[in-house]
């Protein structure tokens, strides 16, 4: 029996911690919902967008979903808003606003 | 110490073999059901250098790590050390001073003011030069010891050693004849005062 | 039936790891450690092991590939002294936090400042903090029966542990030794089968994350509980080796303790030289003891406590100058594990033994009479003492 990662949050007792702080099951950062951190948001207009997926690999959160070779709207849930997509795009397909929340 | 602890001294020079003798003694020994140590003083030799090493010798577990300073026997494989070193420092009187030179005892003697007790000489150079062809002091300084201090008996000591030489010289058998000739010498020409 | 044999300290501990078989070792040489992975390397070319045997090209590599063998999933052992294990510092650390069961021979070797290459216990006193298990050997047999136990000590505590000797005087003296027969030391300690490890291919793990400070507290909380739980696991190993071989090991030796009136506590090889001392004065008709401590970390602080309390006065002996003015690491903690107790014996420390310092049978006589005065003047005088220095006032 593992304690999984999501049982664990910075409530957890010494005791209720694994040995070492391992971390038993993949890609428990998923959990972690830094999209909450995000100021100014990056807006997909997928009029404009000739899906030439170069903003996908200068993501830093690996927050632009792609799927069958063409790019999706964004993953809120895990981007920090830090614009870089929207400096990368050679084709204005990428806004960067203010968000309102 | 408990009385029946054999201890002995060994002073050399980086290179000789001492140190190896020290062991062998220990390694033979032990064939004979001792308990044994052998352990030398470690610093940043040079060959060359005198060095010491120790045995103690018993029938019982020895508990004492540390160096030796009232040794039983005292054997120095190198005899210029006589003038260097203080060989005799806290050698009991009832044992003995074992020098390999080809002086004989009382001349060497001379050299070791102060020293009132047995000393005994063994030309281990020219032995090694008769048996081996070559100056290897160490295995004529062995049974010297073994000799003098009367720690393992004899044929008991002649047969260890020839396994043991069996074992470490079976990539060279042509040399084990040589050394066991030169325990026997040893053994036989050794001068006693 | 036990195998009688002489060996030197180094090849008992070459001797326990070939038997032992482990998977992973990770070395690089330093004086006076360097024969053991030298005659393990001898044993692999031989076929006698399946090690993988890793040369590296610094003591912080060779602690690092066994960090990663450890997480991988492998038994990984090394072997280190001095200067080495001080480069091994800050992944001592690591490979604690970690819970990495890792069992290394450590022969003891005074720290540089100035060089020296010869024994004194700076180097693994220094890493006594390190979250690291230690335990220490006053013989050839002691080192050699303590790295097989270790090895099932440290994987049943999921913590790393040193296994000391005495750099020279057991690491290169050669004494009889019993050796246990490789196939009962191969079923003593087992396979490895830890629960989790990084190639174990149907669950994933993570190892050493970042922790932040929200986490990091707990987590250390933890790591000491280990520590402490630590103790009834060396009890246990202890007495499944005590079933193998008839020879019984504690957290600490007494020694000719039950009548005495002052002793002494030391750590290693130079406890035997003190069992002489005891047994030469108690034929003169002098009540004297000795306790050996065997275990350092976990600290057995009650246990030790308790003995120390049999007698009116205790010498503590540190082969380690700590410099903090209070005495040596010994000293502090034994001395601090006698507060609470309400008669408590007068505690002196004397550090010795310093970077291949002999300490003899005579040593030993002065300090056991220096405890006697200290009995009848009640009064412990400066408690923060050497032995066997040069000193202009004496």
């Amino acid at each position: 029996m593992f304690r999984r990662a999501q049982d664990i949050n910075e409530k957890s007792t010494w005791q209720e911690l694994t040995p070492g702080a391992e971390i038993y099951e993949p890609a428990t950062s998923l959990q972690v919902k830094t999209g909450d951190w995000r100021v100014m948001v990056p807006v997909f207009k997928e009029a404009q967008c000739k899906q030439c997926l170069l903003c996908v690999p200068f993501c830093p959160d690996n927050s632009i979903p792609v799927k069958d070779g063409r790019r999706l709207d964004f993953d809120f849930d895990h981007c920090k808003g830090c614009g870089i997509c929207y400096k990368v795009c050679k084709f204005e397909a990428i806004d960067f606003v203010k968000e309102e929340k | 110490m408990k009385d029946d602890v054999v201890e002995i001294r060994w002073h050399g020079r980086g290179g000789q073999g001492a140190k190896t003798a020290c062991l062998l003694l220990a390694d033979v020994a032990f064939s004979s059901g001792k308990y044994v140590q052998g352990f030398p003083e470690y610093g940043p030799e040079r060959m060359g250098a005198p060095i010491t090493a120790y045995n103690r010798i018993s029938d019982h577990v020895c508990n004492v790590h540390s160096n030796i300073y009232h040794p039983n026997f005292v054997v120095v494989v190198d005899e210029t050390l006589l003038k260097s070193v203080d060989v005799t420092s806290g050698l009991k009187e009832n044992g003995a001073l074992i020098v390999n030179s080809s002086k004989d005892p009382e001349e060497v003697r001379k050299e070791v003011p102060g020293y009132q007790g047995k000393i005994c000489c063994v030309d281990a150079e020219k032995i090694s030069m008769e048996t081996l062809g070559k100056n290897f002091p160490n295995t004529p300084m062995l049974a010297a010891a073994v000799k003098v201090s009367n720690v393992i008996e004899r044929d008991q000591f002649i047969k260890d050693m020839k396994s043991s030489f069996q074992h470490k010289f079976r990539h060279k058998p042509q040399v084990i004849e040589g050394n066991m000739k030169a325990l026997k010498k040893s053994m036989e020409e050794i001068k006693v005062s | 039936m036990a195998i009688r044999e002489r060996l030197s300290g180094n090849e008992a501990v070459a001797t326990a790891m070939r038997q032992i078989d482990p998977d992973v070792m990770g070395a690089f040489p330093i004086t006076p450690s360097t024969e053991i992975p030298q005659y393990f390397s001898d044993f692999i070319a031989n076929g006698k092991v399946h090690t993988e045997f890793i040369p590296v090209e610094s003591e912080h590599s060779a602690m690092s590939t066994c960090m990663g063998a450890s997480a991988a999933g492998a038994r990984a052992v090394t072997a280190t002294s001095s200067a080495g294990l001080a480069f091994m510092y800050e992944l001592l650390w690591v490979s604690a936090s970690m819970r990495l069961p890792i069992t290394m021979a450590v022969v003891n070797r005074a720290l540089t400042g100035p060089i020296n290459i010869n024994n004194d216990h700076s180097d693994s006193m220094g890493a006594r903090d390190s979250g690291w298990m230690q335990i220490y050997a006053e013989t050839n047999q002691e080192v050699y029966d303590n790295f097989i136990q270790a090895v099932l000590i440290a994987e049943a505590c999921r913590l790393p542990i040193m296994v000391c000797q005495d750099g020279f005087i057991t690491s290169h003296g050669v004494s009889n030794i019993d050796l246990i027969e490789d196939e009962k030391v191969k079923a003593f300690v087992g396979e490895y089968e830890p629960e989790n490890y990084l190639l174990k291919h149907d669950n994933p793990l993570a190892v050493g994350p970042y922790g932040v400070s929200p986490y990091y507290m707990e987590i250390k909380r933890a790591q000491a509980q280990a520590m402490k739980d630590a103790m009834p696991v060396i009890r246990d190993v202890a007495n499944k080796f005590y079933d193998m071989t008839g020879r019984q090991y504690g957290f600490f030796e007494e020694y000719k303790m039950d009548d005495a009136d002052v002793a002494l506590v030391v750590i290693g090889s130079s406890a035997g030289t003190g069992k002489e001392a005891v047994d030469r004065l108690r034929s003169e008709g002098q009540k004297v003891g000795l306790i050996k401590l065997r275990v350092f970390r976990p600290f057995p602080r009650i246990p030790l406590a308790e003995a120390m309390c049999k007698v009116k006065a205790v010498a503590i002996m540190d082969k380690a100058e700590g410099f903090s003015n209070s005495g040596g690491p010994l000293f502090n903690e034994a001395r601090n594990s006698l507060y609470d107790l309400p008669d408590k014996p007068y505690a002196v420390n004397y550090i010795y033994g310093l970077g291949g310092r002999d300490i003899t049978v005579e040593d030993f006589y002065d300090i056991y009479r220096d405890l006697y005065v200290i009995c009848e003047n009640d009064d412990p005088g400066d408690v923060y003492r050497y032995v066997g220095v040069r000193d202009s006032r004496y």
